[in-house]
């Protein structure tokens, strides 16, 4: 195991950032840590990284006892959400910075930052300034500053968080990729769940300072162990009680099957390929169907027609107990 | 980026590199700002100054000579630089101290304490000199007597330049993310190497602003000084005074001729602090 964590307990003041958390992430894996803004998931990778000390509770790197370590000590790479890079230095000196404080041999130091800066595609940047950088840019050089100094584990605190939609999408496949050429033991930080689900091996899901659920991203969407999870990851509704995905509703014109849950349609919305149809049924409650545009204009889907509701064959569904109204859209 | 840079797309990146040729392609408005600017500024400004050069003239080029090869301008003028030079010093390190205590510490008072920093700029310099004068003159209740000594003078410009540093480094500093700092840490910078790499080269332009602005006020201060430190010929007698003492003599040519020296060694040290700067950012 490259990182263990045990009964690791942080609070500031009155908000609990980590609430008893164990977890063990083994060496060259790449982990999401997925979970609401605010719910204390970056405490995490900083309590790893020694930039916080946790109140209660160890942590250990590769194998040693790091809980006490000074973060100099922990030979951990950190990458910021708001890049923190050297403003007043090139962007070979940003990548060089680590190795020169390892007084590392001139030659060396240049061949390796060369090296880096090809592995993130900025060569023909290395004279420039960070202000002469895009935010994707600018980013990519912050993980070339990282992984300079061969860190035992690379930790990254929402960093796709700054930037716009396009550039999120490249730098998360490409951070796939790179994981796959360097194989260093990565922890990501990130509220959003189509990125944990694209890119982590393992998510681990954190809400409220505690660990939900740990699992591989299709583990954790076919068998959420909580309502939680299953709202958060992916889009949930509620049909007949049940934590149920709106695309695994079946939605009928004619009462075809048996304990088919009666409703009349009261919102149709589409977006691109797929049309989002609300429900409101004899019982009261607002379920969302998700149908293709196809099957939406076959069934003659529109406000006021009678329909009837019931789960696909094979649906993941979750008693929705604990879950407030109106949590089910949030996670859209 | 290699867009040639034009007028339309004005931008912080492209405004050191936009060619020579559209210089004079001002709109109608930004010609008319350009002109009241430059208006205003000669008004209050370069007529002034033009007026204070053509006066120390009106003595003709023995006058001037006379005047600068006056001993006792010489002995004035060495101590207002040294002392002047000395206080920037005090405020290079002083100041960068305090705006660090100010934006990092969070203790009670912090609040209080920053407002009481701009009470030395505020104040009326004579003021200054007579609550300088009550404490540590000769009727001082902590009886600590600097009255007509160089420490005086010191004292007195430590005080009036004292917000200076403070001001120009505290907005940088507040600017400055921690995690700059703990992104160093974790590349595994000492807390000293940080300071060094870091924090100090974000710095160095807003505190040699700030030296720029404490060494100006320094070798032009008169209200604040003049009750304390007794003004004695070759001892504790700045340069404000002696062109004081020439008007007052009636000999205002005499007055310009020291006036317009400290106006060309203020043009020479805010030169130099600008190419210092300059140097020094590009180092990093």
């Amino acid at each position: 195991m490259s990182i263990e964590i045990t009964g690791v307990n942080k609070s500031f003041g009155d908000f609990v950032a980590l609430d008893n958390v164990n977890l063990s992430l083994p060496t060259g894996q790449l982990t999401a840590l997925l979970g609401p803004s605010g719910g204390g998931k970056s405490t995490l990778p900083r309590i790893i990284a020694g930039l916080d000390n946790a109140d209660t509770g160890s942590v250990s790197i590769e194998g040693v006892e790091a809980t006490h370590l000074p973060p100099q000590k922990r030979n951990v790479g950190f990458v910021f959400q708001h890049y923190a890079v050297f403003k007043h230095m090139s962007v070979a000196k940003n990548v060089a910075f680590g190795l020169e404080i390892r007084k590392k041999p001139k030659a060396e130091v240049k061949a390796r930052v060369a090296e880096l800066l090809e592995l993130v595609h900025l060569s023909q940047f290395a004279d420039r300034l960070p202000s002469q950088l895009s935010g994707g840019q600018r980013q990519r050089l912050a993980l070339a500053r990282a992984l300079a100094v061969e860190p035992s584990v690379l930790l990254l605190d929402e960093p796709f968080g700054a930037l716009d939609a396009k550039v999120r999408k490249e730098l998360r496949d490409w951070l796939r990729r790179l994981h796959d050429e360097v194989h260093v033991t990565t922890v990501f930080v990130t509220h959003d769940q189509e990125e944990a689900l694209e890119v982590a091996d393992e998510i681990v899901v954190i809400n409220q300072g505690r660990v939900e659920q740990v699992g591989t991203p299709d583990e954790l969407y076919d068998a959420p162990a909580s309502d939680f999870v299953m709202s958060f990851l992916g889009e949930a509704t509620t049909l007949g009680g049940q934590l149920i995905r709106p695309h695994d509703i079946e939605l009928s014109v004619t009462p075809l099957v048996v304990g088919g849950v009666e409703g009349v349609v009261s919102r149709v919305l589409r977006v691109g390929f797929e049309v989002r149809v609300t429900v409101l049924t004899d019982a009261g409650e607002e379920v969302v169907v998700v149908v293709t545009r196809t099957a939406a204009r076959h069934l003659g889907v529109q406000e006021g027609r009678h329909v009837w509701l019931s789960p696909a064959a094979g649906a993941v569904t979750l008693p929705s107990a604990g879950l407030p109204a109106g949590t089910a859209l949030h996670a859209v | 980026m290699t867009i040639a840079p034009t007028l339309e797309r004005p931008g912080r990146a492209t405004r050191k590199r936009r060619p020579a040729r559209a210089v004079n392609a001002l709109s109608r408005s930004s010609s008319l700002a350009l002109g009241v600017s430059l208006v205003w500024f000669s008004l209050l400004v370069l007529i002034p100054l033009a007026a204070v050069a053509v006066q120390a003239t009106t003595g003709g080029w023995d006058g001037a000579v006379k005047v600068l090869s006056n001993p006792q301008n010489w002995a004035a003028l060495k101590l207002t630089l040294l002392e002047a030079l000395g206080v920037t010093v005090l405020n290079v390190v002083m100041g960068t101290t305090i705006a660090w205590v100010l934006v990092r510490d969070r203790f009670r008072g912090a609040a209080i304490l920053d407002v009481i920093i701009d009470i030395p700029f505020a104040l009326p310099t004579i003021v200054a000199g007579l609550v300088l004068l009550s404490l540590y003159g000769p009727q001082s209740p902590i009886e600590v007597n600097v009255a007509s000594t160089r420490a005086a003078v010191f004292l007195a410009l430590a005080f009036v330049t004292l917000p200076f540093v403070v001001r120009t480094v505290q907005p940088v500093l507040e600017e400055l993310d921690t995690d700059v700092e703990e992104a160093a840490s974790s590349l595994g910078a000492s807390r000293l190497y940080t300071f060094r790499r870091v924090i100090l080269p974000s710095l160095v332009p807003a505190v040699v602003a700030g030296a720029g602005m404490a060494f100006a006020r320094g070798i032009a201060e008169y209200g604040s000084l003049v009750l304390l430190s007794g003004n004695l010929p070759f001892r504790t007698e700045v340069i404000s005074v002696r062109i004081i003492s020439y008007i007052e003599s009636g000999n205002p040519a005499a007055a310009s001729v020291l006036a317009a020296l400290l106006l060309l060694i203020a043009l020479l040290v805010i030169t130099a602090l600008d190419l210092v700067q300059r140097r020094v950012t590009k180092r990093w």
